[in-house]
């Protein structure tokens, strides 16, 4: 386990995991955990994704060292929510169960030898909602790795827009927009990573707006839930609607990747992006030597 | 059943009774004008009372009420509109009408969200909800508005972006995000006005802008209170209670910082004198985009950047 993980989870907190039995919610299967995360949290009987710590992803895709930003944002109360408990003691569940400050971890690292900015939203905190705190960390993410002039990766799990914190939650829609737009304009290269599920808010702004949309296989993607369409549409949806691979077909992105080569898939890309150095000069500010011999760059 | 349309039963009532003494006490001998005043002051008392202070949920109602001025009421109140169609890819959404128009004189792109009018109309205009060629329509024109330096005013009025199976199969989520992305590059004034329901994701499309007004009874909401009360205890009819929670009203807004100026209704609201309001709505947008008109590109994009950068900040 990287210095970092190690740090920021505790080792305690691994032990008590190190020994459970898991079941696949798909099949059923019976899964020993710590072989379920040495494949990745693939399910070896059926190949069923579980939706990913954001820690377990970040060390998926990361070489070695991950130094995180924005990890002291915590999220206040400014409507002062109340529905069956109060909004607080929600985070602060939440907080325990996922051992996570808020939805999203980002931080800067190496994949394949090019220093990125990662984004990793976490489904369970607040189903990967995206309130205040979610929308700031996106866009210093982007902000500071537009100063850095790398690339930014972010792979998004997101139930939408934080109901809890009402508009000003609505209102990180255009603020990563804002981000995002400034960043690709300072000619830097954004990719997306879609995961299980990325729906409402977070689809409809920054995780719709890469360079490059990867998705997961099989994640379901979209903008209105499945139940809400059901419910308008008075009729049960067929099974493959809003998978990856429905939206693959339909031409809204650009590649479906299986979590097992998500990283390869990535570190290519990153390969791509930075161009032919003749090329550059028409694009402001990006250093174009600065990732010429990456460590697993494909042959 | 629009609780507001509830409440203007008992007033028009004694509107009708009203006008029908009036009626009569031209032709009859004995004096009615105490009987037409009482009643009047009445009819005054009332009104203030029902409508003097309305709760989050009232104010939801009152703008979804049906008389309530809609989109193409605004356009028809411009000096001139010309009207642009399509998304250039497949088809003509009619839940966003959109185009070239002089607004006090001032040449513009405007846009506007439209719920419709009668039953026909609303079908054909899916009830104001935007499809994804809605978005790409107004991500085109916004893109035209760049390109010849016409300052956008868009009006807001929809329940939320379409939820069906074309819009997912043409990629809402992707149109809305191009929309916004492209309201936040574009090299122009953005004035945006919610005239009636702010519905979550598909009203922020078409509200990304450097000035930000509101109608006083209008509501702009993350989630509609049906939905946020379906969601919270199970149960849509708890939506006034959601409506409350939500904090979506105007004066919330406008605290929160994520409004920037309100602008007040006749009492019994907008619909009591259409006109008047759709131009104190046209006079404030006016003054918005003359207020932004000299500043200078880089600093307006800059302005609208630190904006929405604030917003929610902890």
């Amino acid at each position: 386990m990287p210095e970092w993980l190690r740090i920021r989870r505790g080792d305690e907190a691994l032990g008590e995991d190190a020994a459970q039995w898991t079941k696949c919610p798909k099949c059923g299967e019976m899964l020993y955990r710590p072989e379920l995360a040495a494949s990745l949290y693939v399910c070896k009987n059926c190949g069923h994704n579980f939706r990913m710590h954001a820690f377990d992803r970040i060390s998926m895709l990361i070489d070695s060292d991950f130094v995180e930003i924005g990890a002291d944002l915590i999220p206040g109360d400014p409507l002062e929510w109340v529905d069956k408990v109060p909004y607080p003691q929600k985070l602060e569940r939440d907080r325990e169960k996922s051992q996570l400050s808020e939805g999203v971890v980002c931080g800067f690292g190496a994949i394949g030898g090019f220093p990125v900015a990662l984004g990793v939203m976490d489904f369970n905190f607040r189903g990967g909602t995206m309130g205040t705190v979610v929308g700031e960390r996106i866009a210093l993410l982007f902000e500071a790795a537009r100063e850095r002039k790398v690339p930014c990766i972010v792979c998004t799990a997101s139930g939408g827009a934080r109901m809890e914190e009402g508009m000003l939650a609505l209102m990180q829609m255009a603020k990563t927009t804002l981000a995002v737009r400034r960043f690709i304009a300072g000619g830097n290269f954004y990719i997306s990573v879609l995961t299980d599920p990325t729906t409402g808010g977070v689809s409809a702004s920054f995780a719709f707006q890469a360079d490059v949309i990867v998705a997961e296989a099989k994640a379901s993607i979209g903008f209105a839930g499945r139940r809400v369409i059901e419910q308008t549409i008075r009729q049960k949806l067929p099974d493959n609607f809003q998978t990856a691979e429905f939206l693959l077909e339909k031409g809204a992105i650009d590649m479906v990747v299986k979590r097992p080569d998500l990283r390869a898939t990535l570190i290519r890309l990153l390969d791509y992006a930075a161009g032919d150095p003749a090329h550059r000069s028409g694009r402001n500010g990006k250093a174009a030597v600065a990732h010429e011999t990456p460590e697993e760059a494909p042959a | 059943m629009n609780v507001i349309v509830e409440r203007e039963k008992g007033l028009l009532e004694l509107e009708g009774r009203i006008a029908d003494l009036r009626k009569h006490s031209a032709d009859q001998p004995v004096d009615l004008s105490n009987e037409i005043t009482a009643l009047e002051d009445k009819y005054a008392q009332i009104l203030r009372e029902i409508f003097g202070s309305l709760t989050p949920w009232q104010r939801v109602n009152m703008a979804r009420h049906p008389k309530r001025p809609i989109g193409s009421d605004y356009l028809a109140a411009l000096d001139v509109f010309d009207e642009l169609h399509g998304d250039r890819h497949f088809r003509d959404d009619l839940a966003v009408i959109a185009g070239f128009a002089k607004l006090r004189g001032r040449r513009v792109m405007v846009m506007a969200q439209e719920k419709g009018r009668d039953f026909k109309d609303k079908v054909r205009r899916n009830f104001g909800s935007a499809s994804p060629e809605g978005y790409r329509k107004v991500k085109r024109l916004t893109q035209l508005a760049g390109h010849l330096g016409l300052p956008i005013v868009t009006f807001i009025d929809t329940s939320g972006a379409d939820p069906g199976i074309s819009s997912e199969e043409h990629a809402q989520a992707e149109a809305i995000a191009s929309a916004l992305a492209t309201m936040a590059d574009v090299p122009t004034p953005i004035v945006a006005t919610v005239i009636g329901e702010g519905g979550s994701g598909g009203a922020l499309a078409l509200g990304l802008a450097d000035r930000v007004i509101m109608l006083e009874h209008s509501v702009y909401s993350v989630a509609s209170p049906e939905g946020a009360a379906a969601i919270l205890w199970g149960e849509s009819a708890k939506a006034d209670e959601a409506a409350a929670r939500l904090r979506l009203t105007s004066d919330d807004l406008r605290d929160f910082g994520i409004v920037d100026e309100v602008i007040p209704e006749p009492i019994g609201g907008a619909h009591r004198d259409a006109q008047g309001t759709i131009s104190s709505v046209l006079d404030a947008v006016d003054a918005a985009l003359e207020g932004l008109r000299h500043t200078p590109i880089p600093l307006l994009l800059d302005r609208r950047y630190a904006k929405f950068r604030r917003i929610g900040n902890v």
